[in-house]
């Protein structure tokens, strides 16, 4: 290897570690859709169905010394919700519940973060699902791991709110679904 | 001990609830699998849970009352092949009146819809949800319920055989307004 390449490979290595070390020390993380999960549990008479979303895209910025600059942008794919049970699966991809062809995404943008207690933290934002947006409360707490962080919580959504499932459905299944969450940032 | 004609009221309510129960929950099982996803189709497999579990729980007392008060002995024109006949169908009819509930309970763990007893007392699931196991657990549900009509369907035409061709009153013993053996 002569003098030259020698000088560039190691002007350019400098560069790109540089840009490296900026790009992890900047608060933006994306999500690691490999270790970020979403779970809806239905109740019908009483019995627990889960189901998950299994691809979740998406930013976080979080610092939790600067709460008031901290945004989430959480996309989930509807179509990945997985019951375990395929016979029921192609029904719940159907108009009268998550209308996926129509809507494939689900969403939610935060608004403000806050926090309420010790390691809990209050996300304000839209949530948008079937087309249909509110404002919802999203409590979480925060571990880092490994240089990720992870954030984890509940929170019930009401199906009726978004259409999901059709009237016949009212006495059968609950309207509060609880919706548990754990995402991931890449690092 | 039971040295009467007749089984006990208690063996006779029973034997006639667990045959209610095994009849309607058979029915409503083979009835409800085939139906799309609907309201009506999972209230009918809650139902149908609620009926298994309640058969286990007779099954348990019945088999708990037997070990207490032995059945009322056949009558003695009976060959010895056909009592054996007899006991060893009894002891398997027992075995799938258990087997059946647990494995309906199992697939439904495995399935991810688990039993919730009259809608108030959740059931616990033994194992984990599992997609391949649900599926083999359907086709063991499933094929042990034939088994079963099949056995139900001997019982019953060997107990209709007594009445009817043998007139011994075999049937007599369970059967409260029929008369039972003279010996």
């Amino acid at each position: 290897m002569n003098a030259c390449v020698a000088r560039f490979l190691s002007r350019w290595s400098a560069v790109v570690l540089a840009a490296a070390t900026l790009a992890a020390a900047a608060a933006t993380n994306g999500i690691d859709a490999t270790r970020s999960r979403v779970t809806a549990t239905f109740r019908q008479m009483n019995v627990p169905v889960e189901g998950g979303f299994k691809i979740v895209r998406g930013t976080i910025d979080f610092d939790p010394k600067n709460l008031k600059a901290a945004r989430a942008r959480i996309e989930i794919d509807t179509a990945s919700f997985d019951l375990g049970a395929p016979e029921y699966e192609a029904e719940l991809h159907g108009k009268e519940w998550f209308d996926t062809q129509a809507y494939p995404k689900a969403s939610f943008v935060s608004s403000s973060v806050s926090a309420v207690g010790p390691n809990r933290f209050e996300a304000k934002g839209k949530f948008t699902l079937k087309g249909k947006t509110q404002e919802i409360k999203v409590p979480f707490t925060v571990r880092s791991d490994g240089g990720a962080w992870v954030f984890e919580g509940e929170l019930p959504i009401s199906r009726r709110a978004f259409e999901i499932g059709s009237a016949e459905w009212d006495g059968t299944l609950e309207d509060k679904v609880v919706v548990k969450f754990r995402v991931t940032t890449a690092h | 001990m039971n040295e009467g004609a007749r089984y006990t009221g208690v063996a006779i309510s029973l034997h006639w609830l667990i045959a209610l129960l095994i009849f309607a929950g058979w029915g409503l099982g083979f009835y409800m699998s085939d139906l799309p996803l609907s309201p009506a189709k999972l209230r009918y497999y809650s139902w149908h849970k609620w009926m298994g579990v309640t058969t286990f729980i007779l099954a348990v007392l019945r088999v708990g009352w037997l070990a207490t008060h032995s059945a009322p002995r056949l009558p003695r024109v009976i060959p010895p092949w056909q009592t054996r006949a007899a006991r060893a169908t009894h002891v398997v009819l027992y075995l799938l009146m258990f087997v059946i509930p647990l494995s309906g309970w199992l697939m439904s763990s495995a399935k991810g819809l688990p039993t919730v007893y009259f809608g108030v007392l959740p059931i616990p699931d033994l194992i984990a949800k599992d997609k391949a196991i649900g599926d083999l657990l359907a086709v063991v549900h499933r094929s042990l319920a034939f088994g079963l009509a099949a056995l139900v369907g001997l019982h019953v035409a060997a107990a209709i055989k007594h009445q009817l061709m043998d007139r011994d009153g075999v049937m007599g013993r369970m059967v409260p307004f029929l008369a039972p053996p003279r010996n």
